[in-house]
């Protein structure tokens, strides 16, 4: 007869030592955790909750600039700083942390429509109304970079105090805080107004769009290389993350183009119904791109097979003025004239989150950070804002057990997040009232459409009346 | 003159004779509140000093006299003794003799979440009471209890009183959830089922029904036994229920198709318990049978082990203790535990239930239990339908087929009505066949839809057959489908 019963010894299932981390063990049966569905839920209903009362998105705003913003640029090598340029011709550098003014890069006479940073980092280009193209040279940033900035406006002050003393504070403040006054390395003028620029990624060239579609090279005071296209005016251009030697762009015209340098006309050509405001390109899947519209959607094509939108992007309520993507790849940020900044994912038809303040009038240019953890919007009312892109992420160093709480959390609520109490709860966003009436006028208004044409469909012969589907309905035809 | 003054005098001094026993008392309590005598103080020169003592043993005399009143008249409690009559003897008395007289009768007992409280159900009301024994909360409303239960992931402490009426009780806040009249009457059988928190109950009838606090009405009535129902126990995986009936039967039922699996003949078990890996034990008179699950799904019960107590010893309760292979049972004698091998789940998880526990981990666990708190909605048979998908619930509309069947019936019904048979002249039989066809003709109206696509049945074929007639020029008039 063997007989074994279960006996623990205290020694083996406690710590040896006070300072030992307290012993832990598993068991993964299912019948030791009763209800454990019941208990999930209530943890995602919880984590729901919570994400709410975390969610603060807004960090901060710049302000410096004396009109409406109307262009933005990263700086691929330094991640603080971003440039932008608004309406009256300043173009300024900032620095993100301390969300002040660095350098300052005046010069330009009208307003100033494009903006871009070759990829060393060393060369901004700008182009404006004044059919100019400027070339400036970053200043390089350096580990002093702020102490730098703050000793030499010190300096500065001592020397102000002996030549004005009668003038008032304010003055000296808004002198104080904007230094570093930099001349361009290069002016290059055209016949005409352009009104955008975007920079190779791997190469010496730019693009410019104006009349026409220029290829310029630094050194070169005229273009390299000139695509003409019709009547219209080229509006915006974009190149391609992952060939150097693509690029496309659209034009007022309602076309979307797409060009190979190496090739004298377009490669492709989408005719919408209406026109493209500004392109992104997918920096992960560089065939891909989005558009971004002025009936208000985004549409994302693949770049090799025009016929049909890959997904339309559908919630903002009026035109879509800017678009910009997140180094991730999957998920996109848009501006637009409603006043809101939408985040989309890459394939999904509908926004999930909405960013908007009482203060921030129409967004002209959003930029997604190059960490992927801010986004950055310039509106019409001459302020740059600074947001998260989760709106409760908790930035900051984040202890290892911390951030497995967090990703716990965010597993449970996405199991759950579509039932009603939860989805609910996770949904749930204020929009300010302009968009929420025009939202629901929107609806009704395709409700009732919707209605008509399956009755019309139903009441025809069958085969006669065709829908046609979300991705084809605003393209009228493919050129080429 | 004189002779009254004395008559006053000796009328001051003469008391009542119960006052003058409270007196001497009082004087015999002051005593010792007054710790000693009072100082000596002819021996002070110092006349300041004189009278302030003095007046500080006044008060010191007055407090004393207050105390020894207090002791008397205010202070509840009073000292226990032992005294006999005649020719008793305080060494002969037994405790059996103490017990019926102080003890109160204490019918059941149920930890908390934690162990460091605990319920119990006393003669009148029920008490929780801190680990030290402190009673903590007296809850009245339930009135005296039979039975009560702690459902550990709802925080519910679930009790069934005299007249069979359930109460559900939140112990966190203090609410009390539900109380449901179940109307079947006394009982002392009461079980939760550890899968989905549901309480079952065992009733005279030898009905089991089973509850969850939304709803007034039992979620599930299983006929169990002819008699009543002396014991249930569930399984900890859900499935198995056990139930004992005065037939000197042990029944294993299975619970999701709420069906027999096993009928155990021989005893009457007064109590059962499953242990963690699905031994039964069951205890009748002084002896405790556990009994294993040869088939995995829970037909195969046969004897295991058996333990057979000191024949005087009536065992009232059996319950395994988890994570160990032991069982303990209760007895009339008092308590004994004896080893099962084999009963207890050898591997325990840290983060569901540490039997090495420190105070820390104890105080965190408590915390995460509070937040994982489930609300009382959630009880229900099947727990695991949380997050599943819905089935569809569209109706399917009846075939054409079988509407005309119904109709068929509905006018058969309608002919085959008895009519009555009217006196006094109203019996006339154009009367009664109009009569009839009232009825048949009610029956037709209450299928409509047949009858419209009747006619447009009619009007389809009527165009066919004109189409084919036409001559060829007037072909193209033909109603075209």
């Amino acid at each position: 007869m063997r007989i074994k019963t279960i006996s623990r010894s205290v020694d083996e299932f406690t710590r040896e030592r006070s300072q030992d981390l307290q012993r832990v063990f598993h068991n993964f049966d299912p019948s030791l955790r009763p209800m454990e569905k019941a208990v999930e839920y209530q943890r995602a209903l919880t984590a729901a909750k919570l994400e709410k009362i975390f969610a603060r998105p807004f960090v901060g705003a710049m302000d410096g600039h004396r009109d409406g913003i109307s262009c933005m640029a990263k700086n691929p090598n330094y991640l603080k700083g971003i440039f932008s340029a608004s309406m009256d011709g300043d173009i300024r550098l900032w620095d993100i942390a301390t969300r002040r003014t660095v350098c300052q890069f005046p010069g330009h006479q009208g307003a100033v429509r494009g903006l871009t940073v070759s990829t060393d980092g060393n060369v901004l280009v700008s182009c404006g109304t004044d059919c100019n193209v400027r070339l400036w040279s970053v200043p390089r940033p350096s580990l002093e970079d702020s102490d730098l900035s703050s000793e030499k406006s010190t300096e500065v002050v001592h020397c102000l105090f002996f030549l004005i003393t009668l003038y008032s504070l304010v003055l000296l403040f808004i002198l104080i805080t904007s230094f570093f006054l930099s001349q361009p390395s290069a002016v290059y003028t055209c016949k005409n107004a352009l009104l955008a620029v975007d920079h190779q990624f791997e190469g010496d060239l730019f693009a410019t769009a104006g009349a026409q579609l220029d290829i310029w090279n630094h050194n070169r005071s005229q273009p390299v290389q000139s695509f003409t296209s019709g009547s219209h005016s080229v509006i915006s251009v974009r190149f391609n993350p992952g060939e150097p030697d693509i690029l496309a762009t659209s034009s007022g015209d309602n076309h979307i183009s797409i060009y190979d340098i190496r090739m004298s006309s377009a490669a492709r050509k989408i005719l919408m119904r209406t026109k493209t405001n500004s392109i992104a390109w997918n920096p992960m899947e560089p065939m891909n791109f989005t558009a971004a519209n002025e009936d208000g959607n985004c549409y994302s094509f693949d770049g090799r097979k025009n016929e049909e939108a890959k997904c339309v992007h559908k919630d903002h309520v009026s035109a879509v003025m800017d678009i910009d993507f997140s180094p991730t790849g999957r998920e996109f940020v848009t501006g637009s004239y409603d006043r809101s900044v939408r985040i989309f994912p890459y394939n999904g038809g509908h926004s999930r989150e909405i960013y908007h303040t009482k203060r921030m009038q129409r967004v002209f240019c959003v930029k997604y950070s190059s960490d992927a953890t801010y986004v950055i919007s310039g509106s019409d009312d001459t302020n740059l804002r600074l947001w998260k892109a989760k709106a409760s992420e908790q930035l900051g160093v984040i202890l290892p057990r911390e951030q497995k709480k967090h990703e716990y959390n965010e597993a449970v609520k996405n199991r759950y997040k579509h039932l009603p109490e939860i989805k609910r709860i996770v949904r749930h966003r204020h929009l300010p009232k302009p968009i929420y009436k025009a939202k629901a006028e929107s609806r009704a208004m395709n409700d009732a459409k919707r209605r008509k044409d399956e009755r019309r469909k139903a009441h025809s012969a069958p085969g006669t009346v065709v829908t046609e589907s979300h991705r084809t309905r605003r393209i009228i035809k493919e050129v080429e | 003159m004189e002779v009254a003054l004395e008559d006053n005098n000796l009328m001051e001094k003469v008391l009542p004779p119960d006052e003058q026993e409270i007196d001497v008392e009082l004087e015999a309590k002051e005593k010792k509140y007054l710790r000693g005598e009072g100082a000596n103080l002819e021996s002070l020169k110092d006349k300041k000093l004189k009278t302030q003592l003095a007046s500080r043993e006044k008060l010191y005399g007055k407090s004393a006299k207050a105390a020894a009143k207090i002791e008397k008249w205010l202070l509840p409690a009073s000292a226990g003794y032992l005294e006999t009559e005649g020719l008793e003897k305080t060494w002969r008395i037994k405790q059996t003799d103490i017990a019926k007289e102080v003890r109160e009768t204490v019918r059941d007992v149920a930890f908390l979440h934690n162990d460091q409280f605990f319920a119990a159900a006393q003669k009148k009301y029920s008490y929780i009471y801190a680990r030290d024994g402190t009673e903590l909360h007296c809850l009245k409303e339930r009135g005296p209890v039979a039975r009560l239960r702690f459902l550990k992931n709802h925080f519910l402490l679930a009790s069934i009183n005299k007249i069979g009426q359930l109460h559900y009780q939140d112990v966190t806040y203090g609410d009390m959830v539900a109380s449901i009249r179940t109307g079947k009457g006394r009982t002392d059988v009461m079980e939760v089922n550890p899968y989905n928190g549901v309480v079952a109950l065992g009733h005279s009838g030898g009905t089991v029904t089973m509850w969850k606090p939304t709803s007034q009405a039992p979620l599930v009535q299983m006929q169990c036994h002819p008699g009543p129902v002396s014991a249930v126990a569930f399984h900890p995986n859900g499935h198995l229920m056990a139930t004992s009936g005065k037939e000197r039967k042990v029944k294993i039922w299975d619970l999701r198709k709420f069906e027999e699996v096993q009928t155990i003949h021989g005893f009457h078990a007064k109590t059962l318990s499953f242990s963690q890996k699905g031994l039964l034990a069951a205890g009748t008179g002084s002896f405790v049978q556990v009994l294993g699950d040869s088939s995995g799904g829970g037909g195969g019960y046969s004897r295991y082990m058996s333990h057979s107590m000191v024949k005087g010893y009536q065992v009232e309760k059996v319950m395994f203790r988890p994570y160990e292979d032991v069982l303990g049972i209760g007895h009339s004698m008092g308590w004994s535990s004896v080893l099962i091998p084999g009963s207890g789940e050898p591997n325990f998880d840290s983060w569901v239930a540490n039997p090495f526990e420190t105070s820390k981990q104890r105080r965190e666990k408590e915390v995460h239990l509070l937040l994982d708190k489930l609300p009382p909605e959630t009880i229900m048979l099947d727990p695991s339908k949380i997050g599943a998908m819905r089935p569809s619930r569209r109706k399917e509309r009846p075939t054409r087929g079988e509407i005309e069947v119904e109709k068929e019936v509905a006018i058969e019904a309608a002919k085959s009505v008895e009519m009555k048979k009217k006196t006094k002249g109203r019996n006339k039989p154009s009367k009664r066949t109009k009569k009839k066809k009232e009825l048949v003709e009610n029956a037709k109206k209450t299928f409509p839809e047949l009858e419209h696509s009747n006619i447009a049945g009619k009007k389809r074929r009527i165009g066919e057959d004109a189409a084919a007639e036409l001559p060829a020029s007037l072909k193209r008039f033909a109603r075209k489908n």
